[in-house]
């Protein structure tokens, strides 16, 4: 299988006041296309800083990131905005929809970016909402979903353009166990058909779901293998 | 169009902060609308008042220092001499007039009547192109013929006024008139066009037209001295090519006429020297001169005046659109920090930073031209509520109209472009982060 993205001895720092805090350290990271991954860790460790590289909506201080055969380092704003409406879907831990848009909308505003036709846009979401099992509300407003179904319709906005990659960061982390099921019903059912899935998540339950399991300690991406998280829980 | 929509949407959501963000705009274009709307209908009316509309024509008369010199109660100016009909030859000549008419007046003329009624208003003796020149119109009998001229003939042509005050209820040609215990046959009544009638609307612009509403009767110039003197220097009447040349078309003429009609019999060594050209010396020491009592210039300068403190009035509400603009600008940024978030995940889903730019310039706009088109209605409102209250006249301009809304949409997106920056740029991890 072909690679889809790779990070090369990846380094972050944030500066906070005159010191650099390095927050991610030498990580390497190869992900085929297809894969599913999870990745765990203690808060504070860089998972979310990790997803946010990974996602484009950031550069690496130091090393190399290619996506699908693409340097990311040098890219600018606008560069960059473009590849994560072609290349990437973002599953976030609390949701972020637009209270004033319905289910609709939401999961058509990456199409909108993409420059789809209004007509299209409309078919293709109505049908992202459908895969989720979300077709017959989609003219609510998120205020009056629950928060599981706020998160399919999260999903679906984020396979709505058909991306290569979905990046989740807890996806489950504000729902109930039954609903975080679903999720992964989901995810599983979209891996089914060769979509590369990143996911972020504290509990081993749902990590388990995955192909595979990284952890990062300290900024540092140290394990790596679904055995090594089963060794972890025990 | 989306944007638009959307922001109309952004706007409705707050109702109450739209509406104070939009007050300083629609404060200030109000303001503006009902001061330049007054403006204009006052220089409008000065304008009508002083020079009628469309008539283009401006009197030369004979002063003597700084008055008009009146012959009913003058000896005939000494140096100056009667204008002879080559001159008009020469006049016509001149930079802008278009036709000159001269003409001798009493404006307060005694001993006219017919029977027991008796006139007092202005009686002309005129050349054979004044009435024209003058927009007269005959509305009965006929007009002066050559004949009338060339053999002095006592006839007398009247205007409306005039006429209704002679003839009350009479028809009045071919009647008879004394003007100093002289017969004169009345052959015509004229009317002024409707293009030439002055606007009346206070005691001053009845003062100012009191020659003219008084009455008028005209002689043919050659009859003049029938009844009254022989060597009258005239006045002229300057018709220029269009309004804006009426002031140096009067000029011209009226500098003409000083240069070649007045000679010095006072100090010849002066007026050998090429010098005192303009005013020349009689023996009682006083000078005379011609101008042009040129209304277009009085009403130019009465609307100056009104122009330049009205000006000030605009500066004062341009202020208060600053103000107004630093508001929106206030409550744009508010709006950027308040939907960091939105911004945000917009980003992250692959917005450009030109999209983000655009959505909140659209919604600066649509704050401020909305703001500016109640503003408009309200001014107009105001204007004309001040216009039934004061009397002052209004006229509502549509250039001042498209101007305000056009203004107002550039004062959001000038004051706009900063917080619409701020959102474009904002970093998206920065945005999401916070919540
Ligand atoms: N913009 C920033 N400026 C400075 N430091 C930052 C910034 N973003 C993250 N950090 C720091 O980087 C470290 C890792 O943050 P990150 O959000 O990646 O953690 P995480 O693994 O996602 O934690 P959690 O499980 O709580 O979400 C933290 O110590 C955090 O303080
Ligand atoms: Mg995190």
């Amino acid at each position: 299988m072909s690679m889809i993205l790779q990070l090369d001895h990846v380094y972050k720092n944030y500066s906070r006041g005159k010191t650099e805090v390095p927050v991610l350290k030498d990580i390497c990271l190869e992900v085929e296309k297809g894969e599913y991954l999870a990745i765990m860790g203690p808060s504070g460790s860089g998972k979310t800083t990790l997803m946010n590289l990974i996602g484009c909506l950031d550069v690496p201080t130091e090393g190399k990131y290619i996506l699908d055969g693409k340097q990311i380092g040098s890219l600018d704003d606008n560069a960059l905005a473009d590849i994560r409406n072609q290349y990437i879907g973002f599953v976030f831990q609390n949701f972020y929809l637009l209270p004033k848009m319905t289910a609709l909308d939401n999961v058509a505003l990456p199409l909108l970016y993409a420059g789809v036709s209004q007509k299209e846009r409309r078919e293709r979401a109505a049908e992202a909402l459908k895969a989720v099992g979300l077709e017959e509300r989609a003219g609510f407003y998120p205020n009056q979903l629950s928060g599981g179904q706020c998160q399919r319709v999260a999903i679906a906005r984020a396979m709505v353009g058909n991306p290569q990659l979905l990046l989740a960061d807890e996806p489950t982390g504000a729902l109930d166990t039954a609903s975080g099921n679903q999720i992964m019903e989901i995810f599983r059912e979209l891996s089914g058909k060769g979509m590369t899935i990143i996911m972020i998540t504290h509990e081993p339950s749902i990590a388990a779901c995955a192909n595979k399991t990284y952890h990062i300690l300290d900024g540092q991406l140290i394990t790596t293998g679904k055995e090594a998280a089963a060794d972890e829980e025990g | 169009m989306e944007n638009i929509r959307l922001a109309f949407q952004g706007i409705w959501g707050h109702k109450m902060r739209s509406f104070l963000t939009m007050l300083g705009i629609i404060i200030g274009i109000a303001s503006i609308i009902t001061i330049v709307s007054t403006i204009k209908g006052t220089n409008e009316q000065i304008k009508q008042n002083l020079i009628g509309s469309g008539s283009n024509v401006v009197t030369v008369q004979l002063y003597q220092d700084s008055y008009t010199y009146d012959l009913s109660y003058n000896p005939p100016p000494e140096g100056v001499k009667v204008i002879e009909e080559s001159t008009r030859e020469v006049l016509e000549g001149l930079d802008g007039v278009e036709q000159v008419s001269f003409f001798t007046k009493r404006e307060w003329s005694e001993n006219v009547s017919a029977g027991s009624n008796s006139f007092s208003g202005g009686v002309f003796g005129v050349d054979r192109v004044y009435l024209e020149l003058m927009d007269y119109q005959i509305t009965y009998g006929r007009t002066f013929g050559d004949a009338d001229f060339e053999n002095c003939r006592k006839v007398v042509i009247l205007d409306k006024t005039a006429a209704a005050t002679l003839f009350p209820g009479v028809y009045p040609v071919g009647k008879t008139i004394e003007i100093k215990s002289e017969a004169f046959t009345v052959v015509g009544v004229v009317d002024k066009g409707a293009s030439f009638a002055p606007t009346i609307n206070s005691m001053e612009d009845y003062y100012m037209y009191a020659d003219t509403s008084g009455g008028s009767i005209f002689m043919p110039g050659p009859t003049w001295p029938v009844v009254y003197r022989f060597d009258e220097p005239q006045a002229v009447v300057v018709r220029a090519n269009s309004t804006d040349d009426m002031t140096r078309a009067g000029k011209s003429v009226a500098d003409y006429l000083t240069a070649n009609q007045i000679s010095s019999n006072g100090s010849k060594v002066a007026a050998e020297d090429g010098e005192e050209t303009e005013e020349a010396e009689v023996s009682g020491g006083s000078s005379f001169s011609y101008r042009s009592e040129d209304l277009l210039e009085q009403a130019q300068q009465l609307q100056e005046m009104s122009n330049s403190t009205n000006q000030q009035l605009i500066w004062i509400a341009s202020i208060s659109l600053l103000v107004g603009g630093i508001g929106v600008m206030n409550i744009m940024l508010v709006s950027v920090t308040e939907r960091t978030s939105e911004i945000g995940l917009k980003k992250a889903l692959g917005a450009r930073k030109h999209r983000i730019r655009i959505q909140f310039l659209t919604e600066a706009a649509v704050l401020t031209s909305l703001g500016g088109i109640v503003g408009v209605v309200l001014g107009i409102l105001l204007a004309e509520l001040i216009s039934r209250t004061n009397g002052i006249p209004v006229a509502i301009s549509a250039t001042a109209i498209l101007i305000s809304v056009i203004f107002s949409t550039v004062i959001g997106v000038v004051f706009g472009l900063l917080p619409a920056v701020k959102a474009a740029n904002l970093n998206p991890i920065e945005a999401l982060r916070r919540d």
